[in-house]
């Protein structure tokens, strides 16, 4: 797919996000509007995985640390086939499988995650894994910025560099917003590329909703011997006017109305398309 | 002056133990570091992993045989446990060791979520638990962790009194498709006689009678079994046994001491509030079986300082303070 039908692709993606937040009641929104391109290209372009794939010893591992935006997770792995698009409709509903944080229970989810700090340890362990099986398989993790502040990232910051994981990617969805407001004034984590060089990494910084740059950054050949950090500079919000950078949208669930107005903007960009 | 180093055994204890024939094992860590580098020199996807613990854990002679199959992670117990679910999750059968002071407390929540709720077949050892480490204090204490990990659902709770149940504790958790937590202390450990061999969530019957039943754990084991034999002297027959899974709780074994026996005494190395004794106590209780019961463990109170063999005196974990525990009990059945 090319980069304009992979756009085209997002923009269907956002209303089904939207769909299925508004159908469950609850969700994070701004957040899953955020990392949901640069799951699009992980999905589309990135991960060697697939439903056919997916129990293969081999496959790329993707574990998403900021479990809370599963939303923007569900719908990706459903349209690339993981598991039927009405399943979307029992999102957080009484005994469905789909909980609002993600779950193995779910095809195309290797661990359940939703507490912040544990998608990158996580991910070390399976790196180290595959280096142990000289196995060809990468490992990628998806943090969100005020997730930073969980000192368990740092402890696995060193052990990624220590053990020299090039087979190891951390994506930051840095959309410099959480749920008390701007990530600067909740705590810090300027200056985060240097903190990631410093910690022995590799940086990437790139526009995480630019699909040329973030396909490059996630698939041009690591550093060798370095653990590569991709900062994903996002919108939280993104692709909805009033959502856009509004701290309230964290786990914000439209109204009716604004379920409208946010799909009538979508819309509106489709038919532009 | 320096202080007398204080003594498990009282010279009576150890002339009984003697009688009984019983003989002297080795510290239980020893014996889970020897099974499993012969378990892990059979199969290469048996790794552990350390947190700057592979010399508490017995483990240098595992990482010089095996450096491939030895993760280092330094002081970093939330990593230890992130990682160890992590490399479970892909194909290893991975051992995440650590002391139980800081393996149950501040990773307790990477065990609930990575390991437990991830549903990998992980196993974490707990070395230097209970009060092993004697007059460190409470922070080097675990006497929480046997209530923290029964309250999660989904892992299986071992703790061996000897190194036979050690031994088998280790192979059953190779294998285990699920999550484990396995307990040590740093004693040397006495050979317990026992009738059947170890079966995973059966008690042991290490003593039979039918007068007062010690359902014990761990390291008290063998205090238990001195106090049997000591009350046997006086005319009354206990039965031991060793309670090693205590998650799954061997249910029937406690109901059938409740049955058999006239008072229950449980012993534990570990806090009375939510290990052993509550856990058979909500099994008699839902049974509708009322017997004179107590609780033998660490009092709910900033514990004494002293080594293990001084605390376990102080709360009366030992054959004497068992033997007196029991007298009293049988005054009430």
């Amino acid at each position: 797919m090319t980069d304009r039908e992979l756009e085209i692709k997002a923009i269907g993606l956002r209303k089904r996000l939207l769909g299925v937040i508004v159908g469950a009641g609850a969700g994070h929104t701004g957040g899953g509007l955020s990392c949901l391109d640069i799951l699009n290209v992980l999905y589309n372009r990135v991960l060697k995985v697939s439903p056919e794939t997916f129990t293969d010893l081999h496959r790329d591992r993707y574990v998403q640390s900021k479990g809370h935006c599963v939303e923007a997770l569900y719908t990706v792995l459903s349209d690339r086939g993981f598991f039927p698009p009405s399943d979307l409709e029992t999102v957080c509903h009484y005994q469905s499988h789909y909980v609002g944080h993600p779950t193995r229970h779910i095809p195309g989810i290797e661990m359940n995650t939703g507490a912040l700090g544990h998608g990158l340890p996580i991910c070390i362990g399976m790196a180290l894994a595959g280096k142990m099986d000289r196995a060809p398989y990468r490992v990628f993790t998806l943090l969100g910025d005020g997730e930073l502040a969980e000192g368990s990232n740092w402890e696995a910051a060193l052990a990624g560099a220590h053990y020299q994981l090039d087979n190891l990617v951390a994506i930051l969805d840095h959309n410099r917003l959480q749920i008390t407001g701007p990530t600067k004034e909740v705590m810090s984590t300027a200056p985060l590329a240097e903190k990631w060089q410093a910690f022995g990494w590799d940086v990437r910084e790139v526009d995480g909703h630019d699909y040329t740059e973030l396909t490059e950054a996630l698939t041009n050949a690591p550093a060798a011997g370095k653990p590569l950090v991709v900062i994903a500079n996002t919108v939280k919000g993104k692709g909805v006017s009033f959502m856009e950078n509004v701290p309230k949208w964290h786990h914000g669930v439209p109204s009716s109305e604004e379920y409208e107005q946010a799909l009538a903007e979508l819309n509106q960009l489709e038919g532009a398309a | 002056m320096s202080a007398p180093a204080p003594t498990m055994f009282t010279p009576e204890a150890k002339a009984l133990m003697e009688s009984l024939g019983l003989t002297q094992g080795r510290p239980n860590l020893e014996v889970f570091s020897e099974t499993l580098l012969e378990l892990a020199q059979d199969d290469p996807n048996v790794v552990v992993v350390t947190s700057d613990s592979r010399g508490s854990g017995k483990l240098v002679p595992f990482g010089n045989a095996l450096p491939q199959q030895i993760v280092e992670v330094g002081i970093a117990e939330q990593n230890l446990v992130g990682i160890t679910a992590g490399l479970a999750a892909c194909g290893k059968k991975a051992f995440g060791v650590s002391p139980g002071c800081f393996l149950t407390a501040r990773s307790l929540e990477q065990i609930k979520n990575d390991v437990c709720y991830s549903d990998v077949p992980a196993t974490l050892i707990g070395i230097s638990s209970g009060v092993s480490y004697g007059a460190l204090g409470s922070t080097h204490h675990s006497l929480h962790d046997l209530a923290v990990l029964r309250a999660l659902n989904n892992i299986t709770i071992i703790v061996p009194a000897d190194n036979t149940e050690t031994r088998e504790a280790i192979r059953v958790a190779s294998t285990a498709p699920s999550p484990m937590f396995v307990r040590f202390g740093k004693a040397a450990m006495v050979d317990l006689p026992r009738e059947k061999s170890f079966e995973l969530g059966k008690a042991s019957v290490i003593r039979e009678g039918t007068d007062v039943a010690f359902l014990a754990t761990g390291e008290t084991v063998i205090h238990a079994l001195l106090a049997a034999a000591q009350l046997e002297g006086e005319g009354i027959f206990s039965r031991v046994l060793s309670m090693h899974t205590i998650k799954p709780l061997d249910a029937e074994a406690i109901l059938r001491a409740a049955r058999d026996c006239r008072a229950i005494v449980t012993v534990e190395e570990h806090l009375v509030h939510g290990g052993l004794g509550e856990a058979c106590a909500s099994v008699l209780m839902h049974a509708g079986m009322a017997k004179p019961f107590r609780i033998v463990g660490i009092a709910d109170e900033e514990t004494v300082t002293g080594a293990q063999a001084d605390i376990f005196r102080h709360y009366g974990i030992s054959m004497e303070g068992l033997t007196e525990t029991a007298r009293a009990l049988l005054v009430q059945a």
